[in-house]
């Protein structure tokens, strides 16, 4: 039954997954290429290579479009549903749990201890997208978006959209020329 | 029903803001939950963010659905979901089924080549916050032990940051401190 595949092509990689969605894409394929073969590789490719060109969380772009071709809107709903549910339906009872005890003194101190984590964590984030963009964009190009958009978010305060907006037209126009 | 109109405008902004997948749209889910909306605080915000980093799954679903959870329950909950994904499915699906090339587009490669330093620049600011604030709670001496050994273990071991983390979690819950005495 198409929908129960769809359901089990899309949790697996949802509970093994660590690192959010663009961790778990080497899964997704595995499941739909390997496993059910809905598609070669090369169309694998070329659906992962516009879910990345577009906005929002990767993980459900690819699950929505390939549950949609498998299984029209309902296929959708279903591989939508089986990656986004079960982390979070866990992801919410240990939140709950944990802010129960928001005020012992030990959930204190786990506040305290993982800030340093995340703190390294988000700065090896950062260091892997000035990489990416070095890469592809060249030092000179990634030093001057990297100056001007610190200057507009830390100096202006300018909103985060509209630095993205003011990066995003920026870059169609260099496409042009 | 204001709540659910906020959740929804909050992660619609932060889907379709949001280039290269959950994680990079952090520093943009950090700026509607506690900048704008002041939803949660951001230690809060750091430890659901933990949290969610330690559990499999898709990151930004697990955020938007949680944020959404916390604000107005279940239904929150699904509004939060509905407005981080859908769009986004939505797109995907009409510009794969219309053209297929659109990918090879220069000016779309372009857009999504020059957003990738200002998320950076983001993931940066936020780096410092969380930096800064664990000096002010920690003192700085064990603040900047505690990175240095975060950065060891995770950059240079290897280490997976949910290992890490549900590693802290175990010793603040292990009974072998002091404050572990009968009350």
């Amino acid at each position: 039954m198409i929908y129960w595949q769809i359901f089990m092509a899309f949790f697996i990689p949802g509970i093994l997954g660590y690192g959010g969605g663009p961790a778990s894409i080497p899964l997704v394929e595995k499941e739909v290429v390997d496993r059910y073969g809905w598609m070669t590789t090369q169309e694998f490719g070329e659906v992962l290579a516009l879910g990345n060109a577009l906005p929002g969380p990767v993980a459900t772009k690819m699950a929505g479009y390939i549950g949609y071709t498998e299984g029209g809107i309902l296929g959708s709903a279903v591989a939508l549903f089986a990656s986004v549910a079960p982390s979070l339906i866990l992801m919410i009872g240990l939140m709950v749990t944990l802010l129960k005890y928001k005020d012992s003194p030990k959930v204190k101190n786990i506040t305290k201890m993982i800030r340093p984590v995340i703190a390294v964590l988000l700065g090896a984030m950062a260091l892997q997208f000035f990489m990416t963009s070095y890469e592809t964009s060249g030092s000179i190009q990634t030093v001057v978006l990297i100056a001007i958009s610190y200057w507009l978010l830390e100096i202006r305060k300018m909103h985060p959209a509209y630095v993205i907006l003011m990066a995003l037209a920026y870059g169609a126009l260099t496409g042009f020329f | 029903m204001n709540k659910n109109t906020d959740l929804f405008a909050a992660f619609f902004r932060v889907g379709m803001l949001g280039f290269g997948g959950g994680p990079s749209a952090i520093p943009l889910f950090e700026q509607e939950a506690v900048k704008k909306y002041k939803w949660m605080t951001s230690d809060e915000f750091g430890d659901t963010l933990a949290l969610a980093n330690t559990m499999p799954g898709p990151l930004a679903t697990k955020m938007a659905g949680y944020i959404g959870y916390r604000v107005n329950g279940v239904t929150g909950c699904l509004v939060a979901l509905l407005a981080s994904v859908v769009p986004t499915v939505l797109m995907m699906i009409i510009l794969l089924g219309v053209l297929q090339q659109y990918k090879d587009v220069a000016w779309v490669d372009g857009m999504s080549e020059a957003v990738v330093p200002v998320v950076g620049v983001m993931l940066a600011i936020l780096t410092l916050d969380f930096l800064k604030k664990s000096g002010d709670s920690l003192g700085w001496m064990r603040a900047v032990i505690y990175t240095v050994i975060s950065v060891i273990l995770m950059e240079v071991a290897g280490v997976h940051p949910a290992v890490l983390i549900v590693a802290i979690l175990v010793i603040v819950f292990l009974p072998f401190r002091k404050e572990g005495e009968p009350k």
